[in-house]
């Protein structure tokens, strides 16, 4: 396996964790805040590295330089790969902005140590090699948006059921699968729970309830933080697509298939905002899930690059989404708010933005759902017809959105609404890459084509025996 | 410099000017600084005029060398040599695509010509030339698509640039509502079109029109799928070309456009969208001709487009629905002349007609003015004339044709009643049930929620 130049990884996991160490011993709030950019600002720079690097190794995986944490983690623990070297710098771009673009009322000082550890824990996630370390990060994660649900004294059961039910699956599922033959019961059951508990952690219909508790409760920072980097797609990617034979994969792409139409439909009738997006992020996040359980080269490579282009867009979109309700409070559908006159830029922001989330012509999810409707063509059309249908659907919700928001009435404002400046850059650097990638798409599809095509690779040596099959890795497969 | 390379570069001129029209406006709208309203008309005159010369240039050089087909090749803008998929990027200059485009250019010119001094000084004056932009960009890419997947990406322009325009008013409840229905109808047919595309890519093995439709230039090809291949597709792209014509069952959002500001009635509704459909049935036309049920299915959704559009439009109490509804007949008229196998008389028709009902929109708002200056001169009513059906039709039934035709056909009642209200029942009752499950878990009451709603930041963040 190839060697990076440098400890990209274990700098881009460390600088955000010893950013929150030191965060939380400032007092004060300013500081801290022009402290976590700059930190996040850090991380971003250094997944960028590594994401270059990487690519110029041209390499299937690579291994950071030397191992900062040697005694603790085996130097073949933090790796980077086709699949994750985009989701690193993405991840981080995604807090980068979500922070620079904070109000000042909603900043404090935990919620920046939170944050960045949140951020530490993610980039850990993406550069995982082994299984356990991998759970271990997702089990992790759902620390912090619990904490702010406690900090907010709202009710914390919804999302601890579900989130407990996750890391219970997770972790039996693993045990079965790491202890038993792979012809045996035990270990399709294993494969059962494990996929159970990823698509719980994707939001897959009727298990989806702790994401739109979450989205009411949390702030909508850190629920869209929490769910667009969609940490459980990734871990069904790690988890279980290299293990599951092709009738659970089936199984899978029927339920999420479900989820994606039914989540469409919730998204039209919602009576408010940050509820439809919730919805509208189920959907499209299932419809992702779909192309990658068909297991087609052009159904993997559609959904992977409707992965990345959705994680971006609803970023923008929900960064939008934010920044009005920041001005006008929590928006209610069930009227017309007409703040277009108050806030162009924001409206043509969310607009650009939602079209992106939905593959509208000219941004950068237009080629990769494409592909993901032809690669559901032609395994089936019906499935393909479906796929179409949720697709419409949400780009009808959008829409709705949009118009309820920004038109039908005159918003009355005694003080001007204008986006700041930092909104302004958040939001504008994700249009920048949304229409680049829209205009000039093929580096994009073909490094998504490329990962697609080892994952298929690994897939055919049909469910290789559990000790090898816990990861993706190619030369362990090709030594094979 | 050989004609190929000529015409290859003029080619590329008429599908640049919009582009970069698009990108000026576009980005100078998104970043917040519009451009002002004199530089603003004189670029889309400039960007119109170039694209207009460079059209007329390739028509002149066509006709000249006797040249049927210029294929101008952009080559892959996507590529998975793996997978043997390409997203081709293609335009073709042929007997279909070059007077359309010329038609669009024509017409866009006239009307923006027509909008500088209409909305001078308006608040919305950068907003409408944003969408017009696009929607220029959507026309010229659909008019002059060498593969159907460019075709789609022409298509989803138009359709955004034109619910966005019908919701131009936007400060009015009915313009935003009609606004959110025509883009609903637009994404159902766009939906069928693009499971169409896809199916005649995978059939074909490529989207290239010259595959799909047959190697000779229009309207001469044959297709080479099945009869039963084409009558599955054709279908598919009827719907799509239903939903963009608005023939029946989807003639409910004609009129709703027209809620838009005059010069987009004029150029969009009455004129250029609403016959993109008829276009794409046009360019598809090697399809039809495989399957007699397809013909037949195309020739009656016309006639019933047309039948109804003429009785609906009698009724109609203001000039722009009017026009509307008598755009529907003729457009009708169009769809059914091509269901009959003809290709250049729907073509003819389709530029006569929208020349002819781009003026009368245009034409519309002072028509109104002269109508009473008339009146005030013979100092009476103008007088009403009996239309001729009346003594045709017996009087038991003109009170219920009546009702038929001031209801629109009830069409619109039926997809609310049955189909929208149905679904939004069903999934209302979904959401009700999720919150209360939700609810149960943590121990509150379903209306909680509400009380979450969290208060605006302080009012010195925005200072």
């Amino acid at each position: 396996m190839h060697e990076l130049h440098l400890p990209w990884l274990a700098l881009t996991v460390l600088t955000p964790l010893l950013g929150a160490i030191f965060i939380s011993r400032i007092r004060n709030w300013e500081i801290a805040q022009k402290v976590c950019v700059a930190v996040c600002g850090l991380t971003l720079a250094w997944s960028v590295g590594a994401y270059i690097d990487f690519t110029l190794l041209q390499s299937f995986e690579a291994y950071d330089k030397w191992n900062l944490a040697e005694g603790v983690i085996s130097s073949d623990a933090i790796v980077i790969d086709a699949l994750s070297a985009p989701l690193l710098p993405l991840a981080a771009l995604l807090y980068l902005i979500t922070v620079g673009s904070t109000l000042r009322t909603k900043m404090s000082r935990i919620y920046f140590t939170w944050t960045l550890l949140a951020e530490s824990v993610l980039l850990a996630t993406f550069c995982c090699r082994n299984p356990w370390w991998l759970i271990a990060c997702l089990v992790l994660a759902t620390i912090p948006p619990w904490f702010e649900l406690r900090v907010r004294r709202r009710s914390t059961r919804v999302y601890v059921a579900h989130m407990g039910l996750f890391v219970v699956l997770l972790v039996s599922g693993q045990f079965l699968v790491d202890s038993s033959d792979s012809s045996s019961t035990l270990f399709l059951l294993g494969v059962a729970l494990l996929t159970a508990g990823a698509l719980l952690r994707n939001g897959v219909s009727p298990l989806h309830c702790w994401m739109t508790d979450l989205f009411d409760k949390a702030t909508l920072g850190t629920a869209l933080l929490f769910v667009t980097p969609m940490t459980g797609v990734y871990a069904v990617m790690r988890l279980v697509l290299p293990v599951s034979p092709d009738w659970a994969l089936r199984a899978i792409a029927l339920i999420s298939l479900a989820t994606a139409v039914y989540a469409a439909g919730m998204a039209f009738v919602q009576r408010e905002a940050r509820r439809c997006f919730c919805f509208l992020f189920l959907s499209l996040s299932s419809l992702i899930l779909v192309g990658l359980e068909l297991v087609t080269p052009m159904g993997l490579t559609g959904a992977l690059c409707v992965w990345l282009s959705v994680e971006l867009s609803l970023t923008g979109f929900g960064l939008t989404l934010r920044a009005v309700e920041g001005r006008v409070g929590r928006i209610s559908l069930n009227h017309y708010h007409g703040l277009y006159e108050s806030t162009p830029t924001l409206a043509a922001l969310f607009l650009v933005t939602g079209l992106a989330s939905i593959g509208f012509p000219g941004t950068v999810g237009f080629v990769g759902t494409e592909l993901l409707i032809e690669g559901s063509v032609s395994t089936n059309p019906l499935v393909g017809m479906v796929v179409v249908t949720a697709a419409a659907l949400n780009s009808i919700a959008v829409l709705f959105v949009y118009f309820r928001v920004f038109t039908g009435t005159r918003h009355q404002a005694s003080i001007s609404l204008q986006s700041r400046l930092p909104e302004r850059i958040a939001v504008i650097s994700v249009i920048v890459i949304i229409l680049c990638g829209g205009i000039h798409p093929q580096p994009g599809v073909a490094s998504r084509h490329r990962a697609a095509a080892e994952l298929m690779r690994i897939r055919a040596q049909n469910a290789p025996p559990p000790q090898h099959a816990r990861f993706v890795s190619l030369p362990e497969v090709s030594a094979q | 410099m050989t004609q190929t390379a000529i015409l290859n570069g003029l080619g590329i001129i008429v599908v640049a000017s919009p582009a970069a029209l698009l990108t000026i406006v576009g980005l100078a709208a998104l970043v917040g600084r519009p451009v002002g309203e004199t530089r603003q008309a004189q670029s889309i005159q400039l960007a119109v005029s170039v694209g207009l010369i460079a059209s007329l240039c390739i028509l002149a050089l066509m006709l000249l060398s006797g040249t049927r087909n210029v294929p101008i090749e952009l080559g892959n803008w996507v590529v998975i040599p793996e997978q043997h998929f390409h997203f081709h990027v293609k335009f073709i200059f042929d007997r279909l695509s070059v007077p359309f485009a010329i038609l669009t250019y024509v017409l866009c010119g006239t009307v923006s010509a027509f909008t500088s001094a209409y909305l001078h000084r308006e608040p919305g004056y950068n907003r409408f030339f944003v969408f017009y932009a696009i929607f220029l960009l959507g026309m010229v890419v659909s008019s002059l698509a060498g593969t159907i997947e460019t075709l789609f990406f022409g298509w989803e322009l138009v359709g955004l640039s034109s619910a966005l325009l019908v919701a131009f008013f936007h400060e009015r409840r009915n313009p935003v509502r009609n606004g959110q229905r025509v883009w609903a109808i637009y994404r159902i047919a766009d939906a069928a079109f693009l499971i169409g595309a896809l199916a005649l890519h995978h059939l074909n093995g490529e989207g290239d029109f010259a595959t799909l439709t047959g190697t000779g230039p229009w309207p001469i090809g044959e297709a080479r799928i099945t009869p039963a291949q084409a009558l599955y597709v054709g279908l598919l792209l009827l719907v799509a070309a239903a939903g963009k014509s608005a023939l029946v069952p989807f003639s409910g959002w004609l009129p709703r456009a027209m809620e838009g500001p005059t010069p987009s009635s004029a150029v969009f509704y009455g004129a250029l969208s609403v016959h993109l459909g008829a276009f794409l049935l046009l360019r598809v036309s090697p399809i039809l001709a495989l399957s007699l049920p397809l013909s037949i299915a195309v020739v009656a959704l016309g006639l019933t487009s047309a039948v109804y559009g003429a009785i609906a439009a009698r009724v109609q109490t203001d000039i722009k629905s009017a026009l509307a509804f008598a755009s529907l007949t003729q457009v009708g008229i169009i769809v059914a002349e091509i269901g009959c196998g003809l290709r250049y008389i729907p073509l003819i028709h389709i530029i006569g007609h929208a020349c002819v009902r781009t003026l009368q929109l245009l034409r519309s708002p002072s028509l109104l003015h002269d109508y009473h200056s008339m009146e005030n001169a013979i100092g009476a009513r103008l007088p009403l004339e009996s239309a001729f059906s009346n003594g045709l039709i017996p009087a038991s039934y003109r009170s219920w044709l009546y009702r038929f035709a001031i209801e629109r056909g009830f069409l619109d009642t039926i997809l609310d009643e049955y189909v929208v209200g149905k679904f939004t029942a069903v999934f209302r009752w979904c959401d009700r049930m999720e919150q209360r499950w939700t609810a149960l878990l943590s121990g509150s009451k379903a209306e909680d929620t509400q009380q979450l709603m969290s208060h605006p930041a302080a009012p010195e963040e925005f200072l």
